[in-house]
């Protein structure tokens, strides 16, 4: 068949197609009614496509066919996202669900800082000048001043109000969940950038504890982390999940080829790195606005072993039973 | 060896859609592009910020923050490419073609902390320089191409002659080339189309416009007007 002859015979359903792609496009017209013409259209139009390019018509005419098949291809095929609620749903039961898919990877992640954490808090509180191999003299400072009782008028650090709360807040926010960002990315890298995050954090952090414990400054030190110490060094500790998912991926893939396996583990990994986000937030709320307030110890103490209890919970049992989620 | 950038994604119903990916040197301009609008928010964000002190702070932080992070991935989720991006006629898809949603997008960008690697972007300019469909580090991850959007096209209709039948028979590919020179004729210079049209004396014996005027009868004869 010539292609004039074509072009008679199939014009006006490539006109009719246009129509309607332009029309769902820019979301007029009937909804439901004419989208459902959609799909005999396209697929009438997609054989098209095929006849022109085998029976070499011109590019002016093969080109407008390929462009229709392609915004019909757009607009059929994009996946819907199913919204905030979607999104509440995947962070109530989805994540939940998938960190304990991959217990082993979290306990594994939790290992790699908890144990560097203990051996350094335990260094550190043996040997006084310990501390200076990880942080320097500044730092060390710094925080020594920040916990110091003596510091403190009427159980409140100087010179702190709501303001500073808030500024404390960003910094959290700024400064925690990039490091959580950059323990799941790093992830990529055969599991290694992960690995040394996570080591280096958990080095750095135990030190510094133990540390400050030697030194004495544990009526200030301790109720203060007990607050945000749950959520904060579990999102640490997902966070890694998340990275040790993709490197292994990479390292493991097993039956699929690498580039499937990583995608694969990458739309779990996202999973996990929004629930890391949320807790990270919380972290960053109770340290900004709670763990430096004028409560007793004990109540300090008491909201922590809650808020430990609360988080197991959640994570150890929400999505099971009947109305469990993928 | 193919040295072009087209990637042909198979479709169910087996056509091949043909995406054209977009180069470290494009995505390098957009970033450019983007890095100098956020910028520019920074600024008019820190502007008032003095009056308010510690409270300042905190929102510079936060902004900072969800600049770095969350700019890209909420344009690329919601609307398909950033404003660097679009500047440039790029748009992120999933590798099949659709448009990129949430999950892809937020790998993609979180991957960014890899990509940049050891400094400025350097693993993720390198790795989309060598890919052949010039992917990432957080494309591989997230399974999303950056291609050129087709721009909408109007079809330039082939001017009518009377059909002049052909001397030989010709094959497919030089029916298409003679359909292909008349669509795009009126595009062309004239000088250049005689001169185009002056190669084939051979097949039609003539000069200058009379060549032109005896391809266009001849196209218009395989079209079968």
């Amino acid at each position: 068949m010539r292609q004039a002859r074509f072009e008679l015979q199939h014009g006006a359903t490539w006109e009719a197609l246009r129509g309607l792609l332009e029309r769902l496009e820019r979301g007029v017209g009937d909804g439901p009614v004419e989208a459902a013409e959609l799909p005999g259209l396209y697929r009438a139009v997609c054989g098209h496509y095929s006849l022109a390019l085998e029976r070499h018509y011109s590019r002016g005419l093969t080109e407008q066919l390929h462009q229709l098949v392609q915004r019909g291809h757009r607009l059929l095929y994009a996946r819907r996202s199913g919204g905030l609620r979607r999104l509440a749903d995947v962070l109530v039961r989805g994540f939940p669900v998938t960190l304990r898919r991959h217990a082993r990877w979290f306990w594994l992640a939790t290992a790699l800082f908890y144990l560097p954490a203990l051996a350094a808090g335990v260094w550190t509180y043996h040997s006084p000048d310990a501390v200076y191999s990880l942080l320097d003299p500044a730092s060390v400072a710094e925080l020594e001043q920040a916990y110091d009782p003596a510091n403190r008028v009427a159980g409140r650090p100087p010179g702190r109000d709501a303001a500073t709360d808030f500024s404390m807040f960003g910094f959290y926010i700024w400064n925690n969940v990039a490091i959580d960002f950059r323990t799941f990315a790093t992830g990529i890298f055969f599991g290694i950038g992960t690995v040394v995050i996570l080591l280096y954090n958990g080095v750095v952090i135990g030190g510094v504890a133990g540390h400050i414990t030697a030194i004495g400054h544990v009526e200030t030190f301790w109720p203060f982390v007990s607050g945000h110490a749950p959520f904060e060094l579990t999102a640490v500790a997902v966070s890694g999940t998340a990275g040790l998912l993709l490197g292994l991926a990479l390292l493991a893939p097993g039956n699929l080829p690498r580039r499937q396996a990583l995608v694969a583990a990458a739309r779990e990994a996202a999973v996990l790195i929004g629930g890391a986000v949320v807790l990270s937030i919380g972290a960053a709320l109770i340290e900004a606005f709670w763990s430096s307030s004028a409560a007793p110890a004990t109540v300090k103490y008491a909201v922590s072993a809650a808020l430990w209890v609360l988080l197991a919970l959640y994570l150890v049992g929400s999505g099971r039973g009947r109305r469990a989620s993928r | 060896m193919a040295v072009d950038t087209l990637v042909e994604v198979e479709t169910p119903e087996g056509i091949g859609l043909q995406l054209r990916a977009a180069g470290p040197v494009a995505r390098a301009y957009a970033w450019v592009i983007d890095f100098a609008i956020r910028l520019v928010v920074m600024f008019l964000v820190l502007i008032p910020i003095g009056w308010l002190g510690e409270l300042g702070v905190g929102i510079v932080l936060l902004v900072y923050f969800g600049l770095e992070w969350l700019y890209p991935l909420l344009f690329e989720a919601l609307r398909g490419a950033t404003p660097g991006k679009r500047a440039l006629g790029l748009a992120v898809v999933h590798e099949n073609g659709t448009p990129v949603g949430w999950t892809a997008a937020t790998v993609r960008n979180l991957l960014r902390a890899a990509d940049f690697f050891p400094v400025g972007y350097g693993v993720g300019l390198l790795w989309c320089l060598f890919h052949p469909r010039h992917q990432r580090l957080g494309d591989l991850a997230a399974g999303t191409l950056v291609v050129y959007r087709e721009p909408a096209s109007e079809r330039v209709a082939m001017p009518r002659r009377a059909p002049r039948p052909l001397p030989v028979p010709l094959g497919d590919a030089e029916q298409q080339a003679l359909l292909g020179f008349a669509e795009r004729s009126q595009a062309l210079a004239p000088e250049r189309a005689r001169e185009l049209a002056e190669l084939l004396r051979p097949l039609h014996h003539a000069e200058g416009d009379a060549a032109v005027e005896a391809l266009l009868g001849y196209a218009n004869q395989v079209a079968g007007r």
